[in-house]
Formats: C-alpha cells, structure tokens, sequence
C-alpha cells in the first residue's frame, strides 16, 4: 500500500498499460520455450513447462474461488430456489393479459406435497395416515416409491388448504409441502389456443405461454432467479370482448350449418395485431390434455387449406398492379379452359365475355386463371412470394405450419392456384396478403402482441401500389353490394368482402360435395380497419340456405354477424347513409392509411 | 536446539526446511481437525455410531502417526527418498493387486484390504512412492537420453493402471494418469506426443463414458442435471448458498445433516455451509500456496529429479484438491476424491503425510555444491559445461 501511494498517479496509470502487454510478452515466450521446435535444451524446456503448469493451476484455483464467491453472493433465498430449479417446481410465470389489461392467464398459489424417503422413519406409519387424508393415492405405490433411497419425490401435486392443514397435523417427518404456482385461465376456452399451456411445473409447453419461457423466462427459472414478485404482464392484442362475440358466432354457426369444424380471427388490418382468433372444436386451457387432440388443432396457424376463391382477391391485385389490367378491362369467359385432361369452369358460369369486377363478382374460375396466365408463371410465382404465400409464416406461437407449394409449377398450376385450388396455405397468411390488399399495399407480419401503427408501419413491406389497394376495396364493397357477398352487408357498417369455398381433398380427389368455405370481410370499405376471416369446414345446405352450401350462404352471414357485434367494440359506429362503391375509386387520397 | 551456531540434524532441518510451506501444512491440518468437527457427528449418528466424536477422534489418532511420517521423511535426503520409495512402490503395488483377489467387495469395486481389523486403502499409498519412481525415471532420460528411462516410465504407468481400472477405481486412474503425463511432458516430451497423449486420454474417458454405467450416469448428470437424482450434488451447491460469505455459524448448518459423505468428499461444502466463503477461499488460497510454491521451488532446481519429484508430488497434491473442490462446486462430474489433510480418512492422511514429507525434503534449501556433486556423481551433461566444484 505504502509503494502504491508513494507513486504518482501518472507513473501507476502507465505501468497498469504497460502491464498486459508485458504479460503477453512474457506467456509468449514461456509458450514458444514449452513448445519450441527442434529439441531444445531440456533444461530449458522443463523449466518454461513448469511454468505452464503453475498458470494452469493458478487459473483452476482463481475458478474455484470465482465460484465460490459467486455462491456466496447468490441473493438470499436462492437456496430454495435452488431445489425448486432442479426439480423443476412449478415456478412464477407473468400474467398475460388481453388488450384491455383483463386477465388471460394468471398464476394461483396451491401446496403441493413431497416425501423424502432417505428422511422418513416409518413407511409403514406414512403411507396409513396419507392415504386415510388423501383416499386416492395408490398404497402400494405409495410405499413402494416412499421405500427407495431417494432425496425427494413428489406425493401429489396441488392438494387443497384442507388436506394440507390434516397431513400437517399428523406431523410425519420427511413428509413436506411446498407451495408451487399453478396456472390458471379465467377465460376457459377464450383464447385458448393462442394462450397454450404450461406443464404440472408450469413450464410453457405451447402458445404464448410457451413464447413467454423462449423469451429468457426459463433462462431466468434456471439461473433461480425468477420469483414471487411481481413480474411485467405480458399485453396480447387479443380483445377478450371481441374473442367472446368471434366464438360465439362460430360456435352458432357450426351448429347451424352443421359444420365439422368452424374457425376465425379478427385483424386491425393497419397494424397486423390479431384482436382475436378462435378455431372450434377448442378446449379449456385449464385443461391441456385435450390441446394434442388432433381435432382441437389451430387450424389458422398450423392448418394449411387451398383458400378458394379468396385467394382470388389476390390474383386481382396482382393483376391490377401490374398495369396490364384496369377496373374496365374484360376477359373472356366463355368455355371451359383446358389444360390436357384438366378442364377450368365456373360454377356461377356466365359463358360471355366479362368485365373484370364482373369476373370478381361472379367469382369466374376461367377469367381469373386467364388474368394470371396473362401475366406469366414467374410473375404470379414472384408475387405470392413477395405476398408470403410461399415460405412458413411465423408468428409469436410456436405452432406453425408450412404452406404446401408445388413442386413443379407449370402454367396449370398458376391457373389453379389464381382462384385458390393447388396451394394450400395457412388461413393467417392468406389474412396477411389480403390486409396488404387493402391497407394501402403495406404486408405486416400478424402479431399476437400489441403493437402500434408506427412499429408495424417500420415492419411493414410494400407489396402494390396504394392505387391498387384503393382499386381493391372497391372491388370488395362492390361485391358486397352486387356479388356474392351480399350477406355480409350489414346496414351502417359498409363492409366488403370476398367469399371462398374450396371443394376438400377427399381421397386425392376433389369432392363437390364436402367444401371448406371462407369468408373474409373487411370493414368499413372508406377506411378499413379490421379483417374478419370466417372458416367453415364442411357447412351442410340448412333450412334457408335453398340447397345451397357456398360460402355465401353460411360463412358470409356469420361474418356480418359478428361485424355488427363487434365494429361498435372496436370503435366503429353504425352509419345512417353510406356512399356506393364507386366513391371507393374517386377518393384514391384515402387510399392510404391514415 | 536450533542454533545457527551449532550444526545438529535438526537445526540443520530447522535452518533449510521451506517453513512456509510447512507452515501451510499444519494449518490444512487444523483446519481438518474444525471442520472434522462440524461435518462428521452428524454422519456419526446417520450411520449408527454412538459416539458423535467417533470420526474426530480417529481423525486426531491419525494424525499423530501422520505428523511423525511428515517429520521423518522430510528428513530424508534425495537419494534415500528414491530407495524408500522404491522399496514403498513395489511393496503397495502388491498390495494394489491383492484387493483385486483377497479385498471385500464395496459397492462393485474392490479398492480396500482388512489388515488386522484396519481397512486399508493400498492405491493411496501406492500415488506418491509411484510419483517418485516416474519422476526418477524420467529425470534419467533427460540425464542419460541412451537410457530408455522413458519406455521403463510408461511401462510403469502400464503396471499401476492396470490393477487400479480392475478395482475399478477411476479416481485415482485419472489421476495417477495425469500427473504422469504431466511429469513426461515436464521431460520435454515432443508436442505432438502431447497431442497424442491428450488423445490417448480424451478416448480412455470417452470408453469409461460408453462401457461403464456409472461413469456414464455421474457425466450425464452433471451435464444434464435432470437426467438423474443429483441428490449429493444440489445439497453441496446449497450448503454453498446457505453459507455465504460468512457461513451459518459452527454447528449451525442444516445442509450437512443430511449431506453424504459430508465428513470425507464433501467436507469442503461443509465448511461453505458454517464458516462461509470467506474459509473456503483461505483453504483454497493454502492449496494453491502450497502448489505454487512447490512448482518454483522445481523451477528453480537443477537437479533433474528433484525438480521432477518435487513437481510431480506437487501436481499430485494439486490435482486432488482441485478436483476435490470443483466436484463440491459442481464444476466437474463427481467423483470421489478427498481434499487433502482436510477430508477424513486414515489411509489417505498418512499417505498425503508420506508425500508431503518428501516434499518438504526435495524443497530443503541444499548447498549448490551438494547438488552439483550428486549431479557429477550421477555423470550428468547438463547444458552449461559445469564448474568443477570448489
């Protein structure tokens, strides 16, 4: 201390620089005597290798006491949490809450109970009195786990306050509790397929939930320093409202139209945040056993499905943003267009020669598979990439599923795939590309987190041009004044959209009689704000559907039901006078979004 | 007694012993002797001995004998050291290998003979007297390179490894191994033997991991921590956290209750647990003293095998407590190794006291011209023409 303080401060400044470098300097040469080449003075070499030696253990020694100060310096209470991190006790997760700041997933304290058998005394003892308080436990297994040689086993995980208070009293040593946080859903089945699911030691094991735990939360359990207090929530963009009345409907409309399977979400088209999303048959949260039914899939993020004529809606952007193709050109759709033994018809046939919202509103198989092949293979390859169709959508839930893509594209498959047949891709990813039709041409990732115009603005892609979109919307309020989406024409909220029924794979055949339809609507058409893609999966003709079983008659109306229900939650009221469609096209200063 | 005035044995002894290190040896002793206290009465009454002080008592009967065996083989001079232990090395090696047919069987492994109602651990007397012979013989090819002191060195290690791998005693295979192969490399073995060797190693382990279960287990476990019960281990890291810096007290800790061989591998997680961090660290800071030491006095030694013994038995005493220390630490797989003078165990203190004591002899400060008469007796070249004593 004295030397050091003797010295002046300058002088100390230049011997520490001075320092690594001569330590450097000094290593190097013991190295290059260690391993000198040639055969060296053996005197020399020993010396220099012992030298080695006494850094390396030099540097061990260094590890073991860094080690040691740094359990010494483990915050206090880290000794229980290191029992609870290698055991894998269920440990605190952040709540996850809805848009609003209701809770989706919380955690609820409960006691579990563990025995340590190398601590116990009387197995004989133990087993009689836990199983007098908790009747279903198995006693032989019970003794049998209680007599082997273990430090700690679980006995049951959460048991009530009155069975703990009992088992205490009965004061058996080497029997424990300790309180573990379980995960609990409020909302049931709200959600639950975004919310996924955490395991008994309420680790994340699908969804959000497992999104949260890949997020550096398990990182922090492991590291034992996740604990009781409270954590920042973790704010999805799902509205618990909106999820409610989307579920609802669906719920109603499979039932109605005696559906298999009934799904769909609602987008702020200006941000990409999905405000809710539903896929039925679902489950409780509360109960994750039944999320791997196969049947309980998520069928908009891990199910891929051809589209139908949604995929339409599509080709037509493609088409109008071109410039080969304007609002006033016309196709020819008379007769069939044959490609070898495959033979393109429309099913609203019409067999004349169309104008192109004609082709839209008729939903023409042929007119459209000719807009595409017009433009060429490569284009319409290059523009469903660029719309990303083609490559996995990922999104904050681990579960995801790759579009199914041909794997040689020749001119039959651009016609298929321009009115929705050959690819089959994610029902969220379709949801993308069409927001991008209609919020001015901008493709934003879908979150499930809450996100802001200028965040998704800074994400966002262009894929048309604003005229385009402007072009589009026009095309979608008018086929919800004129076409085949008239059921979604609720008064006062000026929707648009555009129906999809794809006849289903069935035994490598296209059946005519078993159809996924879609619907995806977008309100209001001036301004739009939000997406809602309904998804029936073989609806049957019902009472009022006059034999019919399209997309029109069963995922349209649900659409416009749940428009009206929900547009006045999001903020949007019901207007007294709309203006027609065409003002759509006069007022391309609206084109972007505002 | 120990005048300067005077020459008489034991100031002579007093005058040129390193009485740092020796120093530091007697205060790993003492510390032995507390933390004896604090981990072993409740190992005592896990297993059924009535008396709590049943482990300090033995530990403090043997470390009588140990001091005495420390005392008189720091006496010895370099050449006696070699003829002892020679005689020491062969005599335990057949011991080694009569656990093999006449040892009880301890959980699989033979490692143990009952000699008049004493078990005896015959490996831990074999490390040292086998150090001595492998440093002597490679002292001998750096000395005389047409002797093939090198080929004999390996033929050596053949002869302790074998019986050691048939017990199967793993522990002290390794570590047998390496302060060989670290006393070959002092011998200026070539570097690309050194990879070799490395190799040699790295693909002995590698088969232990796939042949034998419970070196495989005890990797995986440390790997992957919840691939099996790591029991021993997470109490050893709580022991750690419960201590702190400035540990739970004496007689406070909770840890050691229930602790495994709290009072032999896992002593060093005891002391964590009542005298804190700021213990552990003295203990390791004497350890490394005593290595770092040990190694400059090497460095700075002419005579071959001095330096090689003293190096070798060093590295030997080295290795074991940091080994000792990581597994406590979980900074390695575990592996059964005391912390030397400290952990609890007969054969091994008077093993480590037979050691040491060679130690504290080959670190004796001797006359230059003592050195360089043994060097010319011994007909050596070294690299400098060498002055002809005065």
């Amino acid at each position: 201390m004295s030397i050091v303080s003797s010295l002046s401060a300058p002088a100390i400044g230049r011997g520490l620089l001075r320092l690594p470098h001569a330590l450097l300097r000094g290593l190097l040469a013991i190295v290059r005597a260690a391993f000198g080449r040639g055969r060296p003075e053996p005197h020399a070499v020993a010396r220099a290798r012992i030298v080695l030696c006494m850094i390396v253990f030099g540097g061990v020694y260094l590890a073991i006491g860094g080690r040691l100060a740094m359990l010494a310096s483990a915050p206090e209470g880290a000794v229980a949490r290191r029992i609870v991190a290698t055991d894998a006790v269920a440990s605190a997760r952040p709540d996850i809450v809805d848009r609003n700041g209701l809770v989706l997933a919380t955690d609820v304290k409960s006691a579990s109970l563990y025995g340590e058998p190398r601590r116990l005394i009387d197995v004989d003892e133990a087993v009689e009195a836990l199983t007098a308080v908790l009747p279903d436990l198995d006693a032989n297994e019970l003794r049998q786990r209680l007599s082997t040689d273990r430090g700690f086993i679980w006995l049951k995980r959460d048991i009530t306050p009155q069975q703990q208070r009992e088992i205490h009293n009965l004061g058996l040593p080497g029997i424990g509790f300790m309180t573990e946080n379980r995960r609990i859903y409020p909302g049931g089945t709200l959600g639950a397929h975004v919310l996924g699911s955490t395991n008994i030691d309420n680790q994340g094991i699908a969804g959000i939930e497992k999104w949260v735990d890949t997020r550096g939360l398990s990182d922090l359990h492991l590291a034992g320093f996740a604990t009781d207090r409270q954590q920042e929530p973790v704010e999805l963009a799902l509205d618990l409202r909106v999820q409610h009345v989307l579920r609802d409907e669906l719920f109603a409309a499979k039932e109605k139209f005696k559906a298999i399977a009934a799904a769909g979400t609602v987008v702020d088209v200006r941000t990409g945040e999905i405000v809710a999303m539903a896929s039925l048959p679902d489950f409780d949260a509360n109960d994750p056993a039944r999320s791997l039914d196969p049947k309980n899939l998520n069928r908009l993020t891990t199910g891929v499905f051809e589209m139908g004529s949604t995929f339409k809606a599509l080709t037509f952007a493609m088409a109008l943003d071109s410039g080969r193709f304007n609002i006033n050109s016309t196709l020819d759709a008379r007769g069939a267009l044959s490609f070898g033994r495959f033979k393109i018809s429309d099913y609203h046939a019409e067999n004349r020669v169309l104008t192109l919202p004609e082709v839209f509103l008729f939903s023409s198989n042929i007119g459209t598979a000719k807009m595409a092949l017009s433009l060429g293979v490569d284009a319409h390859k290059a523009f469903l990439a660029k719309a990303g169709q083609l490559d996995r959508l990922r999104t904050e839930l681990p579960e995801s599923a790759m579009p199914i893509v041909p794997k040689r594209w020749g001119e039959v498959n651009t016609a298929t795939i321009a009115f929705g047949h050959g690819l089959a891709v994610a029902p969220l990813q379709a949801v993308m590309a069409v927001n991008a039709l209609v919020n001015g041409g901008y493709l934003i990732p879908p979150t499930f987190l809450k996100r802001t115009r200028e965040e998704a603005m800074a994400l966002g892609t262009p894929i048309i041009k604003p005229e385009t979109s402007a072009k589009m919307r026009y095309l979608l309020r008018l086929n919800a004044e004129k076409g085949s989406a008239k059921k979604v024409n609720v008064p006062g909220f000026y929707a648009g959209g555009k129906t999809g029924t794809a006849e289903k794979v069935i035994n490598g055949r296209y059946s005519k009689t078993r159809l996924l339809t879609t619907f995806t609507g977008v309100f209001p058409m001036d301004n739009p704000q939000y997406l809602v893609l309904v998804m029936l999966d073989e609806p049957q003709p019902v009472e009022g559907t006059y034999g019919f079983a399209t997309a029109g008659w069963n995922a349209a109306p649900t659409t416009g039901k749940i428009i009206s229900r929900i547009a006045p939650m999001l903020g949007i009221m019901p207007r007294t006078d709309v203006p027609p469609a065409e003002s759509l096209l006069a007022n391309t200063t609206l084109a972007r979004v505002q | 007694m120990i005048s300067r005035a005077e020459r008489t044995v034991v100031g002579e002894w007093w005058w040129t012993i390193d009485r740092l290190l020796l120093g530091a040896l007697a205060a790993l002793m003492i510390i032995g002797i507390v933390l004896a206290l604090a981990a072993s009465p409740p190992v005592a009454a896990r297993i059924g001995i009535p008396d709590p002080f049943h482990f300090v008592n033995r530990q403090v009967m043997f470390l009588v004998p140990a001091l005495i065996i420390l005392l008189a083989t720091s006496f010895l001079s370099p050449r006696n050291i070699r003829r002892i232990a020679l005689v020491l090395f062969l005599f335990f090696l057949a011991l080694v290998c009569a656990t093999l047919v006449i040892g009880p069987e301890v959980k699989g492994a033979r490692r143990w003979l009952n000699i008049a109602s004493v078990t005896v651990q015959p490996s831990e007397f074999l490390k040292p007297s086998f150090v001595i012979i492998a440093a002597w013989l490679f002292s001998e090819s750096v000395r005389r390179p047409e002797m093939p002191g090198q080929f004999l060195a390996i033929g050596l290690l053949g002869m302790v490894v074998t019986p050691l791998v048939m017990q199967p005693d793993f522990g002290q295979t390794m570590l047998v191994s390496l302060v060989w192969g670290s006393l070959f490399f002092l011998a200026g073995l070539r570097i690309v033997w050194v990879v070799g060797l490395a190799g040699i190693g790295a693909s002995g382990l590698f088969i232990a991991y796939k042949t034998v279960p419970h070196v495989t287990q005890r990797i995986d476990r440390f790997m992957n921590p919840d691939s099996g019960d790591t029991y021993q281990i997470d109490l050893s890291i709580n022991s750690f956290l419960n201590g702190g810096w400035l540990g739970q007290g004496p007689g406070e800790g909770s840890f050691k209750k229930v602790l495994p061989d709290g009072h032999t591998d896992f002593i060093f997680a005891v002391a964590g647990e009542e005298f804190g961090a700021v213990l552990c660290l003295m203990i390791a800071s004497l350890f490394a003293f005593i290595v770092l030491r040990a190694l400059s006095r090497a460095l700075n030694d002419e005579d071959p095998f001095v330096r090689f013994a003293t190096a070798g038995l060093a590295m030997l005493f080295g290795l074991q407590s940091c080994i000792n220390m990581m597994v406590n630490l979980h900074m390695m797989p575990a592996k059964g190794m005391t912390l030397p003078f400290v952990s609890y165990g007969g054969s091994s203190l008077l093993s480590l006291a037979y050691g040491m004591g060679m130690l504290l002899a080959l670190t004796r400060r001797r006359p230059r011209t003592a050195t360089l008469a043994e060097l010319e007796r011994l007909g050596t070249r070294l690299g400098a023409p060498m002055p002809r004593p005065a």
